[in-house]
């Protein structure tokens, strides 16, 4: 794995390196009241690994991942994210949070904010930029997710997918060592899909450490380093994409995966 | 002799028109024209009331109403926050003082610290300072409500957002959370500068000097100084309606801009 990879245009500081950071997670429990949907998962991603979570809906992958920045609080089990202890209730969970760039189902862009606005509000606000460099990266980091001549535009003047390559733009912005992706292109008309999950593809060529929840099996087939088979709260199968896509060795996998792969198939038994 | 549905309406739309006109005459002939022109509305006594009714009563009617709202606003939404804490303690301060606030009259709040408070602790208030106490706090309750509402209604998402890019709580609301809820806030909180407008006139229970007049003193002294009948207060009354009509348009305006975009 790449520790440190320089993008292709690594001018700044600030807006050309990647430095992955790693993820440990052990033994994580959650609870919403008497429903546990983390029944004990241990994760470790490696920095500058790629890993897609997978799994049906309500299997706690997306749990998991909003446990990562803290957006879910834990019940129990440690998450350690590039050194810095998550779990710990001493933790600046603002100064982990700068390290970990969250993307999510429903963009959440600020739609009062246009979207250079949108990528440079915190950069000025948390890590205290001038506002003359924080425009700088923000048009770097528009133009990196291919939308470098709509900085312009607000949220309710773009389309699906070039408001989730914007989230991921606003993102990269505060150079994170870590990006989480909620079900990215899971709220997106299919021909914009494809844009979203290519400025992906690049993000891991650069040697970004992703934790991925998606449904898109060809995705983490080709970009994923691994693959996490999430099912009732528990970690089913984990290995790299091939194994676990290609050729699962577990029942509720391979179940998993033939409705996912083949929708249409419908078979009466039991 | 049939009528089409046309013509019936046509027929009873003249009858309708026939008993108006019929009953405004009746009432033009009943009427004591000569009194009305005394005392309802005398043009001669009109001018008498300028410019002191502008310069000075509707100065003063603005002047109170922007102190009112300016209270109001900083305490709304403090108090609207307060409401959505997640520490119990501040929702229930809020909560009573909301309740409690809303559940008065507006006029008990003036005499209270415009009378109640001065006397009962031995301090001399000026008319300023009561008209900012009682009218922000009231304004306060109130405003806090609709703050809460237009805080309530902006995505949980947004906050989320802000959150993972690493702004603490309080940068997330003011940056990200409070601009979107003023938007949305932005029609009723002009209502409640309305109402504001309005309640200023209550500070006419106050021993105030000719300087401090605001346009309901005015009408009320116009009654006695210039017997005029009701003429001092219909000019009173205009001056509001100069106020709160542009207002209620501009409510209207807001209304209409957010329901075409959420921006």
């Amino acid at each position: 794995m790449n520790d440190v990879v320089n993008s292709s245009s690594g001018s700044t500081g600030s807006t050309g390196t990647i430095n992955a950071a790693g993820v440990s997670i052990k033994d994580l429990r959650k609870s919403y009241g008497s429903n546990e949907v983390l029944k004990g998962i241990s994760l470790d991603v490696a920095p500058g690994e790629v890993v897609c979570l997978i799994g049906p809906s309500g299997s706690g992958k997306s749990t998991l991942l909003r446990c990562v920045n803290l957006l879910e609080q834990p019940n129990q089990g440690a998450i350690n994210v590039g050194g810095f202890e998550a779990t710990d209730p001493d933790v600046d969970i603002d100064k982990m949070r700068r390290k970990v760039g969250m993307v999510f189902q429903q963009f959440n862009l600020f739609p009062h904010l246009d979207a250079k606005r949108n990528c440079t509000i915190a950069q000025t606000k948390v890590l205290k930029r001038s506002q003359e460099e924080a425009n700088k990266v923000a048009q770097h980091n528009l133009e990196r997710v291919g939308l470098g001549h709509l900085s312009d535009r607000f949220p309710d003047q773009l389309s699906g997918g070039q408001q989730q390559r914007v989230a991921i733009a606003r993102a990269l912005s505060m150079n994170p060592e870590l990006m989480l992706f909620d079900e990215p292109t899971s709220a997106l008309d299919p021909e914009t899909v494809g844009d979203v999950l290519s400025v992906m593809r690049n993000l891991a060529k650069e040697g970004m450490t992703m934790l991925v929840v998606t449904h898109e099996m060809g995705f983490a087939r080709e970009v994923a380093d691994r693959v996490v088979f999430m099912d009732g709260g528990v970690v089913v199968e984990e290995g790299v994409a091939e194994q676990v896509i290609g050729a699962p060795t577990q029942a509720r996998t391979k179940e998993f995966l033939r409705r996912v792969l083949d929708p249409t198939h419908i078979e009466i038994e039991e | 002799m049939a009528m089409t549905a046309r013509q019936r309406a046509r027929v009873s739309l003249y009858i309708q028109v026939g008993i108006f006109v019929v009953a405004l005459a009746a009432l033009a002939l009943a009427i004591d024209w000569k009194t009305v022109g005394n005392s309802v509305f005398n043009f001669a006594k009109i001018g008498p009331m300028f410019p002191d009714i502008f310069l000075v009563g509707l100065k003063n009617t603005l002047i109170y109403t922007f102190l009112g709202f300016v209270v109001g606003l900083s305490g709304g939404l403090l108090l609207a926050l307060m409401k959505l804490s997640s520490f119990p303690l501040y929702r229930w301060i809020a909560t009573g003082y909301i309740e409690f606030f809303r559940g008065v009259p507006a006029l008990l709040v003036f005499i209270a610290f415009g009378y109640g408070v001065p006397l009962a602790f031995g301090v001399q208030w000026n008319v300023t300072l009561i008209v900012m106490i009682s009218l922000g706090m009231v304004a306060s309750a109130y405003i806090a409500e609709t703050l809460r509402a237009g805080l309530q209604a902006v995505p949980k998402g947004q906050l989320e957002a802000a959150r993972s890019l690493g702004m603490p709580q309080w940068r997330a609301m003011v940056s990200i959370v409070i601009p979107q809820a003023f938007k949305i806030v932005l029609p009723p909180l002009t209502n409640e500068v309305i109402l504001l407008t309005k309640d200023s006139s209550l500070i006419y229970v106050l021993g105030l000097t000719a300087s401090q007049y605001e346009l309901t003193k005015f009408g009320r002294d116009g009654i006695s100084s210039l017997g005029a009948g009701l003429t001092p207060l219909l000019v009173a009354g205009a001056f509001y309606l100069v106020i709160t009509i542009p207002l209620s348009l501009l409510a209207r305006k807001f209304e209409s801009r957010s329901a075409r975009t959420k921006r």
